[in-house]
C-alpha cells in the first residue's frame, strides 16, 4: 500500500469517527463506565441518568435552534425557572386551574424569547448581549413574582416528575417527545430550514427571499417555549417551583449542542447530536459520582470533555477544507 | 529556456471524486501559460498545489529541476509563488491598505505606522491603475475592485512565479487591458505566470502556450495562437456551433418600470423599461453603479426617490420579500457573500428561493425539492459527487451554477442577473443562454448586467450604458457595437474628469 492510500484510509477513518464522534463516545464512556463500577448499568440507575439529562436535553434543544442560526441564547435557564414560577404562583397562590396555569407559563416563556428576539432584530443587539439581559431580567422576575421562596406545584402538574409503572419516568418521555419536535422542526419545516441558511449566510439568505426578522423571532420563540417546558418538567421533579432553579444551565445546553456536533458558527446541528451531548453531560456526572469523583474534580473532568468535543469538532472541519 | 516549475503525474482525489488524475505541467520564466478546462476539469486544484493549499496524493513538482515538497503558504513564498486565487481572500472588515499589506503593515516603535502604510497602499493600487480609497473597508467595495485588490496584492510580493486564477472574470475591457499590460511587463522581465481563463480571446492576447485539461488530466499542451475553435473541441470533446445562441421573441408589455430611481452619491434619475419577452444588457464601467441600481429594484438596498413598478404595480422600496412576491428576481455578482450557503449543501442551495413555496402549512416537500435540484443540475452540468456534496468544495464555476440555478427554479418574472456567467466554462454558458431564451420566449423578461461586453452585445435585445452612475444611453441591438458601448461607457466620465 502506498503512503498516499494509507493515508486516505486513515483520513477516511477519522472522518466516520468525528462525523458520530458523539455518539461513538457516548458509548465508549457507557462501556466504561460498565466496567468501572458494577452500579451503572441497571435500570434504576439508566433511569436515573435518563431523568437527569431531560432537563438539559431540553434546554440544549432550545438552544440547537438558536445556535444554527448563529445566535447564542444565554436565558434559557432562566427563563425556565421564570415560566415554572408563574405556573406555581398563578395556579397556588390564585387558584388559576392548572391547565391554563401551564399555558400561561408556555406563553411567558415564548414572551421572553420573542423579546429577545426584538431585542437582536429590531434593536440590532448581538444576542450574546440581549439574550445576557434577557437572563437577567427573567431570573430577577422569578424571584419578585415567588418573594424569593419555593411555591408547591398543583398534585396534577408535580405527575409530570412521576414515573409510569416504575419504568418509564415522565421526564424522559418528554424529553424524546421534544427531542422529535425538534427533528422534525429543523428537518421538514421552513422555519426550520431558514435556520440552517440563516446561520450558514444570513446574507443570501435574505436575498433569497427568505425574511430573516421573522425567522429569527419564531427561532428565540421556539427556544423560549421549550425553555418553558424544560422549567416545568425541572419544578414537577421538585414538586415545587423554586425561583433560583436551572442556574447556570444554559451553559450546560450550550455544552451539549456543541459536543453533538452544531457550530457556534452557525448553519450546522442536529436534535440528535444534541440529545447525545445531553446524554455524555448526563452520563458523566452519574459516573463521576458513582466512582465518588469529588465535586470539585467533576467539573474539572467536564471542561476537558468539552474542550475535547470542540477539538474534535475543529479538526473537522479542517479536513473538510 | 529551462523551465522553473515541472509537474508531473500529479493526483489528487477528494471525497467521491478524482480533481486530478495524471497532470503535466510546464512552466518557463518569461512565460505566459493559460490552463484551460471546464468547469470543475482541476485546474484550481492544480495551482493550489502549487502555493501550498493542497498536497498531491501522487506525483512531484520540481522547481529549478529539483524535487521539492510545498507543504504551505510559507513554502510557496519562500520559492517565490505568488498566487491570485479564485475566490478572494480578503478580510471583508479591514481596510483595502490593511489587506494589501496584511502581516507586512509597515511599523514605528512596534506601532503600526498608519501614514507610510497608505502611503505604501496607494503605490501598489496606481502600480494596477484602480482608483479606491485605501482607507475604504473591502467589504464595501464590489467584486471587480476586490479583484483588483487582489491583483495588487500579489504583484506586491515581487514572485518569480505568478498564478492567477480567472483574474478576469469580472473585469470589463478597460481593467482587461490594464492588467495585460501589467502581465506583459513582468513577462518581460522573466516572472513565469500561470493564467486561468474562461475568456477564449484572451488566449491570443496574452498567453504563449495553453495546456488543456480535461476530467483531471491533461490532454493538450498547445501553442497559444491555436484557433478557438480548436481549443473549445480539446477543452469540451465536441465544437460549439454559436456561443450566443439568442432567439428574439416579440417583446410585450413591460414588466419592469424603473422610474427617475436616486441615491445620493451612488445612482441619479435612472429610468428604463424592461418588456415582456425582452433581454436588456445593462452595460458600463467598474463603479458605474449597476450593481448598485439592480440591488435597489430588487430591494436589497434603499433608495432614495424615484419608483420601481413591476406588472404596472409599485412595490415598496428596501424590501426583498415585497419585490420578490412582485415576480423579482436578483442573482447577485458576489457567490461567495450574497449567493450560497457555502457549508451547506447543493440540494440545500439550489432550494433555497422556492424554499417557501414548496412549504404547505410549514412543512416543506423535500422530495419535490430534491426532484427539482437533480433536474437543475442535470440541465446546468454541475460537477458534483451528488445533491449532498457542500458548496464549498464545489469548483468556482460549478458553484455559479448552482446561484444561477436556484433563481431558474424560482421562475420569476423579471429576472435581474448580475454577472451570471462569472467563471462559467463556453460549453456551460451556451446551456444558460439556452435556458435565458426559454425564460422569454414565455414571455418573461430578463435584465442583464455583464462585464463581458460580448456576452451583453451577444444575447442582449437592447443596451443600456451607464456611466458615473447616470444613464448615458440606449442603443439597439443593431446599434450596439463594442465601440458604441464604450464610447458611452467611457465619454461621460472623461467629461466629468
Ligand atoms: N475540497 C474539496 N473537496 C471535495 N471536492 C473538491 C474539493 N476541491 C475541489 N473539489 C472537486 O475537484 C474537482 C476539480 O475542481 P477545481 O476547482 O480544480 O476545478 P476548476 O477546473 O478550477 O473549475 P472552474 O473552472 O469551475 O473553476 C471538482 O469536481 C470539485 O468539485
Ligand atoms: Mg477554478
Amino acid at each position: 500500500m502506498t503512503t498516499g492510500t494509507l493515508r486516505l484510509r486513515l483520513r477516511r477513518g477519522s472522518t466516520l469517527l468525528s462525523e458520530n464522534g458523539s455518539l461513538i463516545g457516548l458509548v465508549v464512556l457507557v462501556v466504561a463506565l460498565t466496567l468501572l463500577s458494577g452500579d451503572f448499568l441497571t435500570v434504576t440507575n439508566l433511569l436515573n441518568v435518563g431523568v437527569q439529562a431531560a432537563v438539559t436535553a431540553i434546554l440544549a434543544f432550545a438552544a440547537t435552534y438558536v445556535i444554527i442560526t448563529a445566535g447564542i441564547d444565554l436565558s434559557v435557564g432562566a427563563v425556565a425557572a421564570l415560566s415554572a414560577v408563574v405556573l406555581a404562583w398563578t395556579a397556588t397562590s390564585h387558584g388559576v386551574p392548572w391547565p391554563l396555569a401551564t399555558v400561561i407559563a408556555l406563553v411567558v416563556g415564548i414572551a421572553c424569547g420573542l423579546a429577545n428576539g426584538a431585542l437582536i432584530t429590531y434593536g440590532k443587539l448581538p444576542p450574546f448581549i440581549a439574550t445576557l439581559a434577557m437572563q437577567g431580567v427573567a431570573r430577577g422576575l422569578g424571584l419578585v413574582i415567588s418573594q424569593g421562596s419555593p411555591i408547591p406545584l398543583p398534585d396534577a402538574v408535580s405527575h409530570l416528575g412521576d414515573t409510569i409503572g416504575s419504568y418509564l419516568p415522565v421526564p424522559v418521555i418528554v424529553m424524546v417527545v421534544m427531542g422529535v419536535i425538534t427533528a422534525v422542526v429543523l428537518n421538514r419545516t421552513y422555519p426550520g430550514r431558514a435556520m440552517y441558511a440563516i446561520g450558514g449566510n444570513e446574507e443570501a439568505a435574505r436575498l433569497s427571499g427568505i425574511k430573516v426578522t421573522r425567522q429569527k423571532l419564531i427561532t428565540y420563540a421556539l427556544a423560549g417555549g421549550f425553555a418553558a417546558v424544560a422549567g416545568i418538567v425541572l419544578a414537577s421533579r421538585l414538586a415545587s417551583a423554586q425561583p433560583q432553579a436551572a442556574l447556570g444551565y444554559e451553559l450546560d445546553a450550550i455544552a451539549a449542542v456543541v459536543i453533538g456536533g452544531a457550530s457556534l458558527s452557525g448553519g450546522k446541528g442536529k436534535a440528535l447530536g444534541t440529545l447525545v451531548g445531553a446524554l455524555i453531560l448526563a452520563v458523566l456526572r452519574n459516573g463521576l459520582n458513582l466512582l465518588s469523583v469529588s465535586a470539585f474534580w467533576q467539573q474539572v473532568v467536564i471542561g476537558v470533555v468539552i474542550a475535547l468535543a470542540v477539538l474534535l469538532d475543529t479538526l473537522r472541519r479542517r479536513q473538510a477544507n | 529556456m529551462t523551465e522553473i516549475l515541472r509537474v508531473r503525474g500529479l493526483r489528487k482525489r477528494f471525497p467521491g471524486v478524482m480533481a486530478l488524475d495524471g497532470v503535466d505541467f510546464d512552466l518557463r520564466p518569461g512565460e505566459v501559460h493559460v490552463l484551460l478546462g471546464e468547469n470543475g476539469a482541476g485546474k484550481s486544484t492544480l495551482i493550489k498545489m502549487l502555493s501550498g493549499a493542497y498536497h498531491p496524493d501522487e506525483g512531484t513538482i520540481l522547481v529549478d529541476g529539483e524535487e521539492t515538497s510545498i507543504r504551505t503558504a510559507e513554502d510557496a513564498q519562500r520559492l517565490g509563488i505568488a498566487t491570485i486565487y479564485q475566490e478572494f481572500n480578503l478580510v471583508p472588515q479591514l481596510t483595502v491598505a490593511e489587506n494589501l499589506l496584511l502581516g507586512r503593515q509597515p511599523r514605528r516603535f512596534g506601532l503600526l505606522d498608519k501614514k507610510k502604510m497608505y502611503g505604501q497602499a496607494q503605490e501598489l493600487l496606481d502600480r494596477v491603475g484602480v482608483r479606491v480609497d485605501p482607507r475604504r473597508p473591502v467589504h464595501t467595495l464590489g467584486i471587480a475592485r476586490m479583484q483588483m485588490i487582489e491583483i495588487a496584492k500579489a504583484l506586491s510580493l515581487d514572485a518569480r512565479v505568478l498564478i492567477m486564477d480567472e483574474p478576469t472574470a469580472v473585469l470589463t475591457t478597460t481593467e482587461v487591458e490594464q492588467l495585460f499590460e501589467i502581465v506583459r511587463q513582468l513577462r518581460d522581465q522573466g516572472v513565469a505566470i500561470v493564467f486561468i481563463t474562461h475568456h477564449l480571446e484572451e488566449i491570443a492576447a496574452i498567453g504563449d502556450r495553453v495546456t488543456v485539461l480535461r476530467d483531471g488530466m491533461s490532454v493538450a499542451e498547445v501553442p497559444a495562437g491555436t484557433p478557438e475553435d480548436e481549443l473549445v473541441r480539446l477543452m469540451v470533446g465536441r465544437s460549439i456551433d454559436q456561443q450566443y445562441p439568442r432567439e428574439r421573441s416579440d417583446a410585450g408589455p413591460p414588466l419592469l418600470e424603473v422610474r427617475n430611481l436616486t441615491r445620493a452619491g451612488v445612482f441619479e434619475d435612472i429610468s428604463f423599461d424592461v418588456r415582456a419577452g425582452e433581454v436588456v444588457g445593462l452595460a458600463g464601467l467598474v463603479g458605474a453603479g449597476r450593481t448598485e441600481v439592480a440591488r435597489a429594484i430588487f430591494g436589497a438596498d434603499a433608495y432614495d426617490s424615484g419608483e420601481v413598478l413591476v406588472d404596472g404595480r409599485p412595490i415598496p422600496r428596501g424590501k426583498v420579500g415585497a419585490a420578490m412576491e412582485a415576480g423579482l428576481g436578483l442573482v447577485p455578482e458576489d457567490r461567495k457573500g450574497q449567493g450560497l450557503v457555502l457549508g451547506a449543501d447543493v440540494r440545500e442551495n439550489l432550494g433555497l428561493v422556492t424554499l417557501h413555496r414548496a412549504s404547505r402549512g410549514g412543512f416543506v416537500d423535500r422530495a419535490a425539492q430534491d426532484r427539482a435540484a437533480a433536474t437543475m443540475a442535470g440541465q446546468l452540468n454541475v460537477r458534483m459527487s451528488g445533491l449532498g456534496q457542500e458548496v464549498r468544495t464545489l469548483s468556482g464555476g460549478n458553484q455559479q451554477k448552482i446561484v444561477i440555478g436556484k433563481w431558474l427554479l424560482a421562475e420569476a418574472n423579471v429576472l435581474i442577473l448580475d454577472e451570471p456567467t462569472r467563471g462559467i466554462d463556453v460549453g456551460a454558458k451556451v446551456e444558460i443562454y439556452q435556458l435565458i431564451n426559454s425564460l422569454t420566449a414565455a414571455g418573461r423578461a430578463v435584465l442583464m448586467i455583464s462585464s463581458d461586453l460580448p456576452e451583453v452585445l451577444g444575447m442582449s435585445d437592447r443596451v443600456i450604458v451607464m456611466a458615473r452612475g447616470r444613464l448615458a444611453g440606449e442603443l439597439s441591438a443593431g446599434e450596439a457595437t463594442q465601440d458604441a458601448v464604450m464610447a458611452l461607457a467611457v465619454g461621460e466620465m472623461e467629461e466629468a474628469r
